[in-house]
């Protein structure tokens, strides 16, 4: 029988076969390490006296607590502030590559991987982080770790693991304009719950995938956890070799050959069997947002908050009305009559230059809503000047939103970026959990596409809804489909 | 880690699904760099709220919770399993658990035991019944006891065995470190390696 990627991946890096229903001990790769979730296991590495096995295989960046304005200025908040300085004391002391404040390759942990090449095909990732999942679009294994984990892998640059079980999640057929990775994850979960992918590995297969870019596939990968797994995978093909070929940590010369060598017989077997699999028709999905407070608890923006007594399971009903309280919102009503007061354009689930493309091609030529606070934070300090080099940054504050540094800002509201209690927020992140934005603070996730045009009108919206009011820069049949991105002649 | 084979105590109704991290400890508590002192944190927003039930006296002690499915799910902060033993739990049962919670839960000697649906339900009803009252869970025999109601629950015989024995795993690792020598040096040069520290 043949095996699927997440099988050859893991076989791969097998260091010790567990006996006796033992776990395995898998060698990582790559270890990514940011301030949150390293402190206690630096102070743990001392008390035993160990070293960081592998400093060359680990790398630092600072971004869930730093600021996103006055970059240049000392952090104000003391426990942040020392937070930071914790992290680049620990890296200097135990030879850790650390990207701070300030620095080109600082950004979201998840978009500094990529981005460096680091992260590439048939390698295994770890981060104190569950959005580790991200860079499994590239064909890794990667997956978030806790504390005493990230300990375990800076002392013994391995993990005692037992294999993930693996869920197909197939995806055919073309999406319709307006339609992004975004809306695919966010349908995908509500299928299959908050805890449907609890101990799988999923793999994203499907025609809809297969066309999808590398920032649409990290997108989908990085809300696997939403959907409960620890990972999401997507095969390497030309287009996850066409991005990272030629990125400063990407293989070069006969290494690159003998990469890609390797790569391409990571594909699934044709005769391989997964655990459970799931078929998703793409050409049917739209614009899908959530209404309550998990990422399980979402519609088609075009359809209606649904009745909590329509839920069969008590569990779900009563999660249903107690989510409802907290959003103040009832049911039966129209998604698309719910306004906002603020659209979060950002994190590590949607914050890439592609990302920011599309959100600026929607706004482009418009004035945001009357009173709505719009926010757009790139994932990392190289987004911000890529994006700056093709004049997005003058459409995001011609539109009237704030143009901030790399973080992970308001996603998790670590840093001052945070919602006001009973604020309501469309949001491009991955959590829509009580208080996660801010306390009190109220999330409905959305897609970049549908973050700009409710930035614009004020209200859940898509682009479609600027086309129909006539105030769309471009007729329907010339939206380009299958990316993140909406193809506005700009 | 201190050895776990039986632990009686208070147990604590939370019927609700859906407990994610940031409900456990919400992120502005992640900013402190140590691994105590979280006990104020845990639940943070909901014990502004008078009537949860965590603010009724007969609960200041528990160390037993009850939850309900898909506890623990979201974000991987180990935070949520210290400020859980900082207010003094040393076991969870729900339904279903957030996979990396209940990684880091294991870790850190905190027992996490998957009981059935049906089975949390009755616990709950008994527990509502006669607020404060002990259950005790064996982990020798993976059952938990309330009144005349044994449940039996799940957790995984590697993660039972580390926590009966109270096992380090990086010292239970380092016994392999020659086998993780020898797979370094089959480690191909394309792999991703990073800069030196400056």
């Amino acid at each position: 029988m043949g095996k699927t990627l997440a099988e050859k991946v893991w076989d791969d890096h097998v260091v010790a076969k567990g006996e006796d229903g033992n776990p395995d001990l898998l060698y990582i790769d790559l270890h990514l390490l940011h301030e949150v979730t390293s402190p206690q296991a630096f102070d743990g590495l001392r008390l035993a006296g160990r070293p960081v096995r592998r400093p060359d295989l680990t790398i630092a960046t600072e971004d869930h607590n730093t600021p996103t304005i006055n970059i240049d200025k000392q952090i104000v908040d003391l426990t942040s502030r020392t937070q930071i300085e914790t992290l680049r004391k620990n890296c200097a002391e135990f030879g850790v590559r650390l990207h701070p404040l300030g620095d080109i390759e600082q950004g979201i942990v998840h978009v500094v991987g990529p981005q460096l090449g680091l992260t590439m095909p048939g390698v295994t990732v770890v981060c104190g982080d569950s959005h580790t999942s991200t860079h499994g679009a590239f064909g890794a294994m990667a997956f978030g770790i806790g504390t005493s984990e990230v300990e375990h892998v800076l002392a013994t640059q391995t993990l005692p693991l037992k294999p993930f079980k693996t869920m197909a999640i197939t995806v055919e057929g073309e999406l319709r304009p307006g339609v992004t990775a975004k809306d695919i994850i966010l349908a995908v979960i509500a299928r299959i719950g908050t805890g449907g992918g609890q101990g799988y590995v999923l793999e994203y297969r499907g025609s809809a995938i297969r066309s999808l870019s590398m920032e649409g596939r990290m997108t989908i990968c990085n809300m696997s956890i939403e959907a409960g797994a620890r990972a999401g995978m997507v095969a390497p093909d030309q287009i996850t070799y066409d991005y990272l070929q030629g990125r400063p940590h990407a293989p070069e010369g006969v290494d690159w050959d003998a990469a890609v060598k390797y790569w391409n017989t990571l594909p699934t077997d044709d005769d391989a069997v997964f655990d459970a699999e799931i078929l998703v028709d793409a050409s049917e999905l739209e614009p899908f947002v959530t209404w309550g407070t998990n990422p399980g608890q979402g519609v088609s923006l075009s359809e209606s908050i649904p009745d909590p007594a329509q839920y069969a399971d008590p569990n779900d009903r009563a999660a249903a009305e107690r989510a409802l309280e907290y959003m103040d919102l009832a049911a039966g009503t129209p998604m698309k009559d719910i306004r906002v007061d603020a659209v979060f354009m950002g994190s590590c689930t949607n914050s890439r230059i592609e990302d920011l493309r599309a959100f600026a091609s929607v706004i482009k030529g418009h004035q945001k809503a009357e009173g709505l606070r719009v926010m757009v934070v790139p994932g990392s300090a190289r987004v911000r000047l890529e994006a700056e080099a093709e004049g997005i940054d003058k459409i995001i504050t011609d539109f009237g939103a704030e143009w901030r540094f790399a973080g992970c800002s308001m996603c998790l509201g670590m840093n001052p970026d945070q919602l006001e209690p009973g604020e309501r927020c469309a949001s491009t992140s991955n959590r829509n959990f009580e208080g996660r934005q801010g306390k009190g603070g109220r999330t409905h996730l959305v897609s970049p596409l549908v973050a700009a045009a409710t930035a614009i009108r004020g209200t859940l919206s898509s682009p479609w809804d600027l086309v129909a009011e006539g105030v769309a820069p471009t007729r329907p049949e010339a939206v380009a489909t299958h990316s993140n991105s909406i193809g506005v002649d700009a | 880690m201190e050895k776990i084979t039986r632990i009686t105590g208070i147990a604590v109704p939370m019927p609700r699904s859906n407990i994610d991290t940031d409900q456990i400890i919400p992120a502005v508590f992640l900013k402190r760099v140590t691994k105590t002192g979280f006990e104020d944190a845990l639940f943070h927003a909901w014990r502004q709220e008078p009537d949860f039930v965590l603010n009724r006296a007969e609960y200041r002690n528990a160390r037993i919770l009850v939850a309900g499915p898909d506890f623990g799910t979201g974000s991987s902060r180990e935070h949520a399993v210290w400020a859980l033993r900082d207010f003094g739990f040393d076991v969870v049962l729900s339904p279903r658990f957030g996979d990396i919670f209940r990684g880091n839960s294991g870790k850190q000697g905190l027992l996490t035991g998957q009981i059935s649906e049906a089975d949390a339900s009755q616990l709950w009803a008994l527990m509502e019944a006669a607020p404060g009252i002990e259950a005790t869970v064996d982990l020798v025999d993976r059952t938990a006891t309330l009144g005349n109601l044994t449940v039996p629950f799940e957790i995984d015989d590697y993660t039972r065995w580390r926590l009966l024995e109270g096992l380090d795993d990086i010292g239970l690792t380092l016994r392999d470190e020659a086998k993780i020598t020898q797979f370094e040096k089959t480690r191909e040069a394309w792999r991703p390696r990073t800069l030196p520290a400056r």
